[in-house]
């Protein structure tokens, strides 16, 4: 019979390991599936793993879809630690996008450089404001802001459709739901030629260096933390759970707004109804998996990163529907709440 | 004429992750005695209980039940055994009423009227006024207690435990509750009774096991002893006699006026007309058995609860009544919660980022943290109070009680406040730390700080403060010099028999009381 | 006059799925636990419901194979949740998007099936009633059930020794503990109780109530009915209450479509999440109220060691 045994001291060792250990678990079961399917399980081990990151292009490819992921999961990272659940990312991405896109196709041929900058800001001001009104709910009602962010995801997504079906639908677009393309001004400059990838990167990389510095070294930052760790001794030393609230959904609001003006206005080019990919609720598992740590959150952007083209590799070569995807997200993050458990306690066998 | 005891132990071990709670341990209980266990907090004494009622298994030795070995695996086993526990931190369920309370802590298949009958003769039979059908989040402490002491009466024990029954009890419950053990003990049940206080367990006990750190250390008859001579047992030593000086105090520092201020928690304390003062240079203690108000008023002193009204809460002159924490503690005002772990300190940060609570020196512009600094001045708080911890970066939860609360203590200390507020200051601290934090109190007095301590420990409160409280549903009694106050006197207090401002001695306040109660009972 | 029949019939048809699951969730939240993997639950129920059908035709079978989906789904998130005290929000969390994951991923040959016809459902007599005939009696077995359901539980909570001991747990699980009963195995029972109604429900949806399947077909039910337990204060008649509220507002979009008004669909389409977050503002408004009847131990973990 196993039995847990709470440890002394929660263990070091296991809090760098057990991620390492639940995506090792997590990889074990994909390739069991693989075989229940039929299928080789070292082709699709070849297919998420290594694939991805063959070529030049397959790395710009990874970066270019680990930039969302990671903005978004800084911004819940920041929420998480100061135990607000924001549930509701995919929400504000949309709201991020749909401001964005509407900034972008106000554009026209002649606009300046300095659109592209509007578009970022209006999709995070988007972000902000979806994110403001849990916030506002929770901090005038005391609404649970788990379910109402995530009721204003759906809100987001029929939104979304309702201006794409409607108001912004592209009049030449052979009555397809989308808006016109936008103008080169309002698209997000690329880094180099002969990839996708654009400066989403590298502001997400120095977001993420500012969110360490923000959550480990200001008073600000501790003040959110400890709001998370032990309400009490907050109240006791005077922070603001009323601050510590807008803080953490406006930066995490902003951020998931910003990643959605970033995918519409870079890769996507357009607003369609697909704008909604899942990111915001893949970002929650790239979250933890990165320990809420923003060197931790860069590294499982890249894996989740890796799922997510893994699965549209699946689809194409090895005839998998691409919701294998989700399948693999959801058992990385089970394994990992698994895992965690040898952090506290020590599994013995025993009487 | 020997005969067999009713409970025996022999060689009881019970080991968790970092500690021996209980090391070799050996007892035996003779029937129809009330046989007290003495020791300090920590001494192993409730994990003892723990393990013979069955809430936790010993890792070695035999218990004997009337001569029988016997493993008590749960506490249902224990019940049908004849053993029965009051626990310390009573395990009742609020929303429920007390017959419901009292139904889930029998086993027989007895429908819910029977029970409440059974409550109903029981009580009666032993003095113990209590109502079946009232939820229990409407009672009393004194009164859950009943429920709990109740509760075990209905298994008709032939052992009764008791775990520091009257640390939440006045001075006259406690001598009802000892009418009712002895009047158990003489129809045959035998009694164990856990405490760590002298004077109760010598008027009360014949026979008494002395703990120390998990280990057996002596045995006695408690009523052949004086306090003295069991503080050497329980310690080891004689406990450290603190130097009072008397001194004049000096300019108002902390007034507080006509404080009324309702909960904001439906099932705590509201609190009426407060009024206290503490001077430079003093220490004034509030006594009172907890759930009277205590932490709505400290909430209110701290600012954690700033919905005071304006001019209620004076420092010196400035109107603190909604003021913020950080507000309070730069105008001087520093506090000590009675939490260590989760409130006065994040049990999973380091001593030095603990600092941060509620001290902003080693913070630059911008917020921006100098971790350098801060990590000197907790090396200095951990060298000055001698605290044994593994460095600055150490996690409070990683330190003893007494440690983190030396500490905590030493933190706030060290801020100089002009006015410091103490609550239980020496709650689970061992022997040690608990002197020279009552020390440290002392020389910050006088060194000219205004100190407020609120303690549910009578014996120390009379050994540090210079006037003394009574805190009573949330009503506080004029002050009492220490040379004049008594334990009968500060009991009758605890009970809201105070003089008020407006008449004779004894009665109005208790009258203002009554009709409080009667009000809430009104609205059901 | 027909159509406010046919409006009542709908909204009892969509609450009763709202009802199903919110009870069952009910169920855990008494024992102090949450389970916000409601929705994964659901689907993957719905899911294994409409297979079932598919390769048997037995509708009775469905709903058999969607509870026992949502029992092991949740038996998973019990044993995590209850033995290595995992944190129960990220747990639930974790159980909604594998769920949503698999089911999407395992039915994808299922799009495009149909399942047989479920044959008009009449109580005897009844359903011929004038307006109350169409209204209230020809509706399958399980929107009775639901009722059925409601009153077992008002009994059982509130007047059985055992239901005593349920919401004792929820009260306070370590005092449960002292007493000596086994927490922790009366929680895994209610989780395992809950995971099966959800599991139910999800099944009812992709068998009768929307005959298809779609990935993510259960749109936020799941969650809705997460809001329905507290919206209700934890009492069971009430969830009932509010779970017809909540299907008479998403039957309200078709209705209102019917009698011609011109709003854009999407615009209703939002209509039952707009309305739980009006339900969830009114009714937190008042945090003293939600402190008294919440179970006090909710979402907290429990350490039977300590």
């Amino acid at each position: 019979m196993l039995r847990v045994e709470l440890r002394a001291q929660p263990s070091k060792v296991w809090s760098y390991a057990s991620p390492l250990l639940a995506l090792a678990l997590t990889v074990l079961i994909g390739m069991a599936l693989f075989m229940l399917l039929g299928k080789d399980p070292l082709r699709g081990l070849q297919v998420f793993f290594w694939e991805p990151i063959r070529t030049p292009y397959a790395i710009g490819e990874l970066l270019l879809k680990a930039t969302p992921l990671l903005l978004i999961a800084l911004g819940l990272a920041v929420c998480f630690r100061s135990n607000v659940w924001n549930i509701g990312a995919e929400g504000q991405f949309v709201l991020g996008a749909l401001a964005a896109g509407g900034v972008a196709l106000l554009a026209g041929p002649d606009s300046g450089r300095w659109m592209v900058l509007a578009v970022l800001l209006a999709g995070v001001a988007g972000g902000m404001v979806w994110a403001g009104l849990t916030a506002w709910l929770r901090d005038r009602f005391h609404a649970n802001e788990i379910l109402v962010s995530l009721m204003l995801v759906y809100v987001a997504i029929q939104l979304l459709g309702f201006l794409v079906y409607g108001p912004w639908k592209d009049p030449l677009g052979y009555n397809f739901p989308q808006t016109k393309t936008f103008e080169a001004a309002a698209r997000i400059p690329r880094l180099f030629d002969g990839s996708r990838l654009n400066i989403g990167l590298p502001i997400a990389l120095a977001l993420a260096a500012g969110i360490w510095l923000y959550l480990f070294r200001t008073l600000s930052g501790f003040a959110q933390q400890v709001g998370g760790l032990a309400p009490a001794a907050a109240r006791f030393a005077g922070f603001s759970s009323r601050r510590a609230l807008w803080i953490a959904l406006l930066v995490s609001g902003g951020l998931a707004g910003l990643a959605g003006a970033l995918e519409v206005a870079g890769p996507l080019g357009q607003l369609t109804p697909y704008v909604p990919a899942g990111y915001g609720f893949a970002a929650i598992i790239v979250a933890f998996v990165g320990r809420l740590h923003p060197v931790g959150i860069v590294l499982s952007a890249l894996l989740m990163s890796m799922f997510y083209i893994g699965g549209e590799l699946a689809q194409s070569r090895l005839g998998f529907p691409k919701s294998i995807t989700g399948v693999f997200q959801g058992l990385l993050l089970f394994s990992l709440l698994a895992c965690d458990t040898l952090v506290a306690y020590r599994i013995k066998w025993g009487k | 004429m020997s005969s067999t005891p009713r409970l025996e132990l022999s060689a009881i071990t019970k080991r968790y992750p970092g500690v021996v709670a209980n090391d070799n341990v050996a007892l035996s209980v003779e029937p129809g005695s009330i046989h007290a266990v003495l020791g300090e907090n920590g001494a192993g004494k409730s994990t003892l209980m723990k393990l013979i009622y069955g809430v936790a298994k010993p890792d070695a030795g035999v218990m004997r039940f009337n001569g029988q070995q016997v493993q008590v695996r749960n506490p249902q086993e224990a019940r049908s055994l004849g053993i029965s526990m009051v626990f310390q931190h009573f395990s009742l369920f609020d929303t429920l009423t007390v017959a419901e309370n009292v139904w889930l802590g029998l086993d027989k298949q007895l429908s819910l009227r029977e029970v409440v009958e059974r409550i109903e003769s029981k009580a009666s039979e032993y003095g113990l006024e209590l109502d079946p059908r009232r939820p229990v989040h409407t009672l009393s402490v004194g009164e859950r207690q009943r429920v709990e002491i109740v509760r075990a009466l209905l298994t008709r024990p032939q052992l009764l435990i008791l775990d520091e029954p009257t640390s939440v009890l006045t001075p006259q419950a406690v001598e009802s509750l000892f009418v009712v053990l002895r009047q158990l003990a003489a129809e045959g049940c035998s009694i164990l009774y856990i405490s760590h206080k002298l004077h109760e367990i010598r008027e009360l006990c014949r026979a008494c096991t002395v703990m120390r750190a998990g280990r057996v250390v002596g045995h006695c008859d408690p009523s052949r002893e004086t306090n003295a001579s069991l503080s050497r047992l329980m310690m080891g030593s004689e406990p450290e006699l603190l130097r009072a000086r008397d001194q004049a105090p000096g300019e108002l520092m902390l007034d507080v006026r006509e404080l009324q201020l309702a909960s904001e928690d439906p099932f705590g304390t509201d609190l009426h007309g407060i009024s206290l003062q503490v001077r430079a240079g003093e220490v004034v203690g509030i006594a009172g058995v907890s759930g009277n108000g205590q932490g709505e008023l400290l909430c209110a002193l701290s600012g954690e609860d700033r919905r005071a009204a304006p001019g209620s809460v004076q420092l010196a002159g400035v109107d603190l009544s909604q003021a913020s924490p950080g507000l309070r503690r730069k105008h001087g005002l520093h506090f000590v919660p009675e939490e260590r772990l989760g409130r006065g300190a994040v049990p999973t940060l380091g001593l030095a980022h603990n600092l941060l609570l509620t001290r902003h020196d080693a913070v630059g512009p911008l917020g921006w943290l100098r971790l350098g600094v801060l990590r000197a001045q907790a090396d200095e708080i951990i060298a000055r109070y001698k605290i044994k911890a593994g460095g600055p970066d150490a996690v409070a939860r990683s330190l003893s009680g007494g440690n983190l609360q030396k500490f905590i203590v030493g933190r706030e200390i060290d801020c100089n406040p002009r006015v410091l507020i103490v609550s239980q200051p020496t709650w689970g601290v061992d022997v040690g730390a608990a002197a020279h934090i009552r020390s440290e109190i002392l020389a910050l007095r006088d060194a000219g700080c205004a100190v407020l301590v609120v303690s549910e420990e009578l014996d120390e409160l009379f050994e540090i403060s210079d006037r003394l409280h009574v805190i009573a549903d949330g009503r506080l009694s004029p002050s009492v010099p220490r040379a004049e106050a008594t334990v009968e006197r500060i009991g009758a207090w605890m009970s809201g028999l105070w003089p008020s401002e407006s008449s004779q001695a004894e009665q109005p306040a208790r009258q203002g009381l009554n009709a409080a109660r009667e009000a809430t009972d009104a609205q059901g | 006059m027909e159509q406010s029949a046919l409006l009542l019939a709908s909204s009892l048809n969509a609450g009763t799925v709202l009802a199903i699951a919110a009870l069952g969730l009910l169920i855990n939240e008494k024992a102090g636990v949450v389970n916000l993997g409601a929705e994964g639950m659901m689907l993957c129920a719905a899911l294994a419901g409409f297979a079932t059908v598919v390769a048997t035709g037995s509708q009775t079978l469905g709903l058999l194979a969607g509870m026992l989906a949502g029992l092991l789904l949740a038996a998973l998130f019990g044993l995590l949740v209850i033995w290595l005290n995992t944190n129960q929000y990220a747990t639930g969390l974790a159980l909604s998007l594998f769920g949503a994951g698999f089911s999407a991923f395992a039915g994808t040959g299922y799009v495009q099936a149909k399942l047989p016809e479920q044959g008009p459902f009449a109580v005897p007599l009844l359903s011929d009633l004038p307006w109350f005939g169409p209204a209230l009696f020809r509706h399958h077995p399980l929107v009775y059930g639901a009722l059925a359901l409601v009153l077992l539980l008002v009994w059982w909570l509130y007047r059985t020794r055992s239901g005593l001991i349920l919401r004792s747990v929820g009260e306070s699980p370590e005092s449960a503990h002292a007493l000596g009963y086994p927490v922790r195995r009366i929680r895994l029972g209610a989780v395992l109780a809950g995971g099966a109604l959800c599991g139910l429900a999800g099944a009812y949806v992709s068998t009768y109530y929307t005959p298809l399947w779609v990935e993510g077909m259960i749109a936020g039910k799941g969650w809705i009915a997460l809001a329905l337990t507290t919206f209700a204060t934890w009492r069971p008649a009430r969830i009932l209450l509010g779970a017809y509220l909540f299907g008479a507002v998403t039957m309200v979009q078709f209705h209102l479509q019917g009698q011609g008004i011109n709003l854009p669909s999407q615009f209703l389409t939002m209509l039952p999440y707009l309305a739980t977050i009006l339900v969830l503002v009114l009714i937190s408004r008042n945090p003293q109220w939600i402190r008294i009847n919440m179970p006090a131990s909710l979402g907290k973990p429990f350490y039977p060691g300590a």
